[in-house]
């Protein structure tokens, strides 16, 4: 089998075999990336000698035997947004295009640390806001199964990297969906920690309170495995939490007998594709037959979620955004000759329109005489999901669902509705809102785009999640890979 | 015309003594050179988060103890949105809603009578950096530097109740509040780097009224004269314009130190909406009661106590005591002296009198005085022995100051020391009584003063260093 | 329409945006769709429901109070689109 369609856990058998080198094996993926990238769209910095330069250390690691790890030498890619040392972070946007931070995130040390080789950075909607990399402001990231369709996002250029084989696994960052939306589209694994589980050190600030980066992979095992690398209490970020990280790759097994999982009746509502709902419910069979206990449940306030969200996002956002102001680092407009137009134009013209309507939306929000209304309503909203979350933990193990209402749409379809847009990520935003762990697995084809189910459970529970994922997928009795794609 | 008062308010900022910032660990040293104390996180890069430094926390817990408020057991951050060039992140992380403390108060005492100053609130935030104009300078024109040194030094805002009422008032609390917070040792409140700044909310009512007038907000007022001056300004400012009938606008004033106005600044801006809301890069607090009770224990001895034990223990007279005790610097140095010298009386005059005298000239703090308390005890000891009379000790004192030597250095070696000798005397004194007959004459015939002139002869005949007493008793023996 | 285009305009102004003719107007319209979505949540009786600011329970996470190394001058200015004499430069501040 050609290396670009294995695992992380299976490539790492051969390199310790040493049937292959990190440095042939960075090339291999170097080439393809040369070779289909220009049909896909997923790199925005391809980071080819930095790339060489770690494998050549990494090989000379892993000969000396100083180096077992399992991620050593394994080829992946970053989400435009998670900050590299010296290395461009555009974060999708003009405003960034130019920008090289001084420092690394945190799990960019961590898993240069495992002997990972970074081969560039990928695409995203711009600042990590959309769903469909239609907002990015270098272009619009294809989905390597149609490629008239979008891959999803915000981290559209990871999940579609991971798809066509560009990357063996990569990182992306989920606000309200931004992980497992494109993991569906795409039918790869994607998930979303706890928040407070991974770092958000060196993550481009969306919003602040939903933000987390997490791993997006081929397959329930090799999601264990990066999730295991990046996880852990960071001294950087007080709100990583200091919990111990059990050994997750220990704990995947396929026995799920007697796990209790809820069905919420609310994730299939109208607006849910009736065929996306045939799959989860063969999903949902799978689980049964390995002894799993599904029962319906219901999560009352669901439907308040995503307004709620697009209050508090947007709210975070636009303080978050205001750093970008031509003083420091990124783009500024050189002809503005005064202060106040200096700010105005710099970033006018450094947002693209989506950022700069959240930014109003937000700035609407925290508006005095707006605050209660919106914010404030908002935050008891959170709490309410929070609470319907935590009621369902008294009876279940997890809930499982579908990730997206719909297969991968066209690209154009929704850009000029932005509800229309919001609304794809109905599915997703309560696990950020109440801050639980969800994971995206594929679960069948519909037309020859994939669905994804998504599996939710409570805070910390990722070794739950990831069980339930992998028995899933150890027993769903097929293969998910994106077609191959024509290349002349 | 009708008798107005004032109403006026202070919002003190104090930059907190720890070694790093408020966020991240680079140093808070004053006087570096631009953007030599920065990082990404005071910088406000992408991507990066704060993380608390726990000083700041336990010296706002300080600070606060020491002004009599109450500490909340739950606090947490919030984010103050507005632009500026010296804000990195667009924000200032600030208290909002829930600051660390509430409800203390603050005595001063003015012509003798106390009077007590509430504090509203007390908070913990961070200071932005420096924007320097190239105002001045056509030739560099039009555009302004930012240095971010200070961008992320940790401050603390106190809030006083709208008590005051007279710019001595103000002065006094805020002179008061200086001292407080020196001898906690949570601030060095040194106005000229900036590390104590002031704003003030004033407005006048009919004497009697109970009602607010609308009050405008003064800010740039960089001492202890500056606050008392731009407030007799504002106060008269606003009592003209009311009669003749023009309303107060509420607005920023700022004190221009040259003119002697407060000028209103441009406020053609839109009304300042800061949207707080809580930091969601931070978690709160909880501050649990064995934490505050650990530095309550902690807390030194208070300006007001200090002074009482002054005048209990050595008989200070209040003046005295109160001078001594403004600061704490000065008073830890009193206290040093007098531990090893008993004459507390003869210390304080020394203190009050020379040393300040001397500081003051030179724009000195007692921190950087050439003179411990050891070299000022050992010109007294001198002084005591015999060795040096009374006027030669301040010749040497202010010798000291200047190279820095001790006292005995300088007799020695200026040949100060006080002749004693009866033999030598003699043989001066004769000298002087032969050379002016006539004084001589004239205290024979009754006039006392002329003893005066003739020891002031001898004195200035040795240069000083005649032991006056002495010489006194030889002239009496003599004549 | 609750938000006018007036209002954008100025709420654009705080965030420091300035918007052209067509995106004061289609932002406009499509704030107040957006609005009416969110407006959803009136439809809840919050009264005695509290806010959730953090979804985490944690507090008190400190660092000591001790210098550590940050960037050189070169570094911290290396990203500036202007600068001078190891300074940031800004348009005059009036």
């Amino acid at each position: 089998m050609e290396v670009t369609k294995m695992k992380a856990h299976e490539i790492h058998e051969m390199l310790k075999k040493g049937d292959i080198g990190v440095r042939e094996l960075t090339e291999v993926f170097l080439d393809r990336i040369e070779k289909i990238d220009d049909k896909i769209k997923a790199y925005i910095t391809v980071n080819r000698e930095k790339a060489l330069e770690q494998a050549d250390r990494v090989d000379a690691g892993i000969r000396k035997e100083e180096n077992t790890d399992v991620l050593a030498g394994i080829p992946m890619a970053l989400k435009d947004n998670i900050c590299t040392k010296d290395i461009n972070t555009t974060c999708s946007s003009k405003m960034l295009h130019n920008y090289k931070p001084p420092y690394n995130a945190t799990v960019v040390e961590k898993l240069e640390e495992k002997g990972a080789v970074m081969l560039g950075k990928l695409n995203l909607d711009e600042f990590a806001m959309g769903s469909s990399t239609e907002n990015s402001w270098f272009f619009t990231t294809r989905n390597p199964w149609d490629l008239e369709r979008v891959p999803g996002g915000s981290s559209g250029g990871s999940a579609a990297a991971v798809a066509a084989g560009e990357a063996v696994y990569s990182l992306g960052s989920d606000t309200g969906g931004s992980i497992r939306q494109p993991a569906a589209f795409c039918g790869v694994v994607g998930l979303k920690p706890t928040y407070g589980r991974v770092s958000r050190n060196g993550l481009v600030a969306f919003a602040s309170s939903l933000d987390q980066i997490g791993p997006i992979t081929k397959d329930v095992k090799d999601c264990a495995l990066v999730f295991q690398a990046i996880t852990g209490f960071d001294p950087k970020d007080t709100t990583s939490v200091n919990t111990p990280v059990p050994d997750y790759e220990k704990i995947l097994d396929d026995n799920i007998k007697g796990l209790r999982i809820g069905i919420p009746k609310e994730y299939f509502r109208e607006g849910i594709s009736s065929e996306v709902k045939d799959r989860i419910r063969e999903a949902i069979d799978v689980l049964e037959r390995l002894g799993a206990i599904c029962e319906e449940t219901s999560l009352p306030h669901t439907e308040y979620a995503l307004p709620a969200y697009y209050i508090i996002s947007t709210a975070e956002a636009g303080s978050n955004l205001a750093r970008f102001d031509g003083v420091r680092y990124g783009y500024r407009n050189m002809d503005a000759e005064d202060l106040i137009s200096m700010y105005s134009t710099t970033r006018s013209e450094g947002f693209g329109p989506e950022v700069k309507r959240r930014i109003i939306l937000g700035t609407y929000a925290l508006s005095s005489g707006n605050y209660d209304t919106y914010y404030l309503k908002a935050l008891k909203v959170r709490t309410l999901i929070k609470q319907d979350f935590d009621r369902a933990w008294e009876e279940f193990d997890v809930l499982v669902t579908p990730t997206t209402p719909t297969t991968a749409f066209k690209m154009g379809e929704k850009t000029k509705d932005p509800v229309s847009m919001y609304v794809s990520d109905l599915l997703t935003v309560p696990a950020n809102m109440a801050g639980i762990p969800a994971i995206t697995v594929p679960c069948g084809l519909i037309d020859g785009l994939p669905v994804g189910m998504q599996i939710m459970a409570k805070p910390f529970a990722e070794d739950v999640l990831l069980k339930t994922a992998y028995a899933y997928e150890c027993h769903r009795g097929f293969e998910i890979t994106a077609p191959e794609l024509e290349v002349n | 015309m009708m008798e107005y008062e004032a109403v006026i308010g202070l919002e003190v900022h104090a930059e907190l003594k720890t070694k790093s910032k408020i966020f991240c660990s680079c140093s808070t040293e004053f006087g570096a050179d631009p953007n030599t104390q920065v990082c990404p996180i005071c910088l406000g890069h992408p991507g990066t988060l704060p993380v608390l430094n726990k000083r700041v926390v336990d010296f706002a817990i300080k600070a606060a103890l020491a002004l009599n408020c109450d500490i909340a057991e739950y606090t947490k951050f919030d984010r103050k949105n507005y632009f500026y060039p010296d804000l990195p992140k667009g924000y200032q992380t600030s208290q909002y809603d829930f600051p660390i403390a509430e409800n203390g108060y603050l005595t001063i005492k003015i012509n003798g009578k106390e009077k007590r100053i509430g504090i509203t609130r007390l908070h913990m935030e961070e200071d932005a950096g420096k924007l320097i104009h190239s105002g001045d300078d056509i030739a560099r024109a039009d555009y302004s530097l930012v240095d971010f040194n200070r961008a992320g030094v940790p401050l603390i805002e106190i809030v006083s109740e709208p008590d005051i009422r007279t710019p001595e008032e103000a002065r006094v609390y805020l002179e008061q509040l200086k001292a407080i917070l020196q001898y906690t040792e949570v601030s060095d409140c040194k106005m000229q780097e900036g590390s104590l700044r002031c704003d003030a909310n004033v407005s006048v009512r009919p004497k009697g009224s109970s009602k607010f007038g609308t009050k405008t907000e003064l800010k740039n007022m960089n001492s202890f004269k500056a606050l008392q001056k731009a407030l007799e300004y504002e106060i008269n400012r606003q009592i003209e314009q009311l009669e003749k009938g023009i309303p107060i606008v509420q607005e920023t004033r700022t004190w221009n130190e040259q003119k002697g106005i407060t000028e209103a600044m441009r406020s053609k801006e839109e009304a300042h909406d800061y949207r707080y809301f809580p930091e969601p890069d931070m978690v709160s607090l909880a501050i649990d009661r064995e934490w505050v009770e650990e530095i309550r224990k902690s807390l030194p001895e208070l300006p007001v106590e200090r002074k009482n034990r002054l005048i209990r223990d050595y008989g200070l007279p209040e003046y005295d005591a109160e001078v001594i005790t403004s600061s704490k610097a000065l008073a830890d140095f009193y206290d040093e002296c007098v531990d090893i010298y008993d004459n507390p009386k003869e210390i304080s005059n020394w203190v009050m009198g020379e040393l300040l005298r001397l500081l003051n000239a030179n724009n000195m703090e007692v921190e950087d005085s050439p003179i411990k308390p050891k070299d000022l005890v050992g010109l007294l000891e001198l002084q005591k022995k015999g060795t040096i009379s009374g006027k030669i000790a301040k010749q040497v004192f202010d010798e000291m100051f200047e190279t820095g030597k001790d006292a005995e250095t300088i007799v020695k070696e200026k040949n100060l020391v006080q002749i004693s000798d009866v033999g030598e005397l003699e043989k001066i004194i004769d000298k002087v009584m032969e050379a002016n007959p006539k004084s001589v004459e004239d205290y024979r015939s009754g006039k006392e003063r002329a003893l005066k002139f003739l020891v002031g002869q001898v004195m200035k005949e040795t240069k000083g260093k005649a032991n006056p007493q002495l010489v006194n008793e030889i002239f009496k023996k003599k004549l | 329409m609750p938000l006018t285009r007036e209002e954008v305009e100025q709420v654009a102004m705080v965030a420091r945006l300035e918007l052209s003719e067509e995106e004061a107007e289609n932002y406009t319209q499509e704030l107040n769709s957006i609005l009416q979505y969110v407006d959803k949540l009136h439809e809840l009786d919050l009264k005695n429901v509290e806010p959730m600011v953090h979804v985490l329970t944690i507090n008190n996470v400190f660092r000591e109070d001790k210098v550590g190394e940050g960037l050189s001058r070169d570094a911290a200015l290396d990203n500036a689109p202007r600068k001078e004499d190891g300074q940031f430069i800004v348009p005059k501040i009036v």
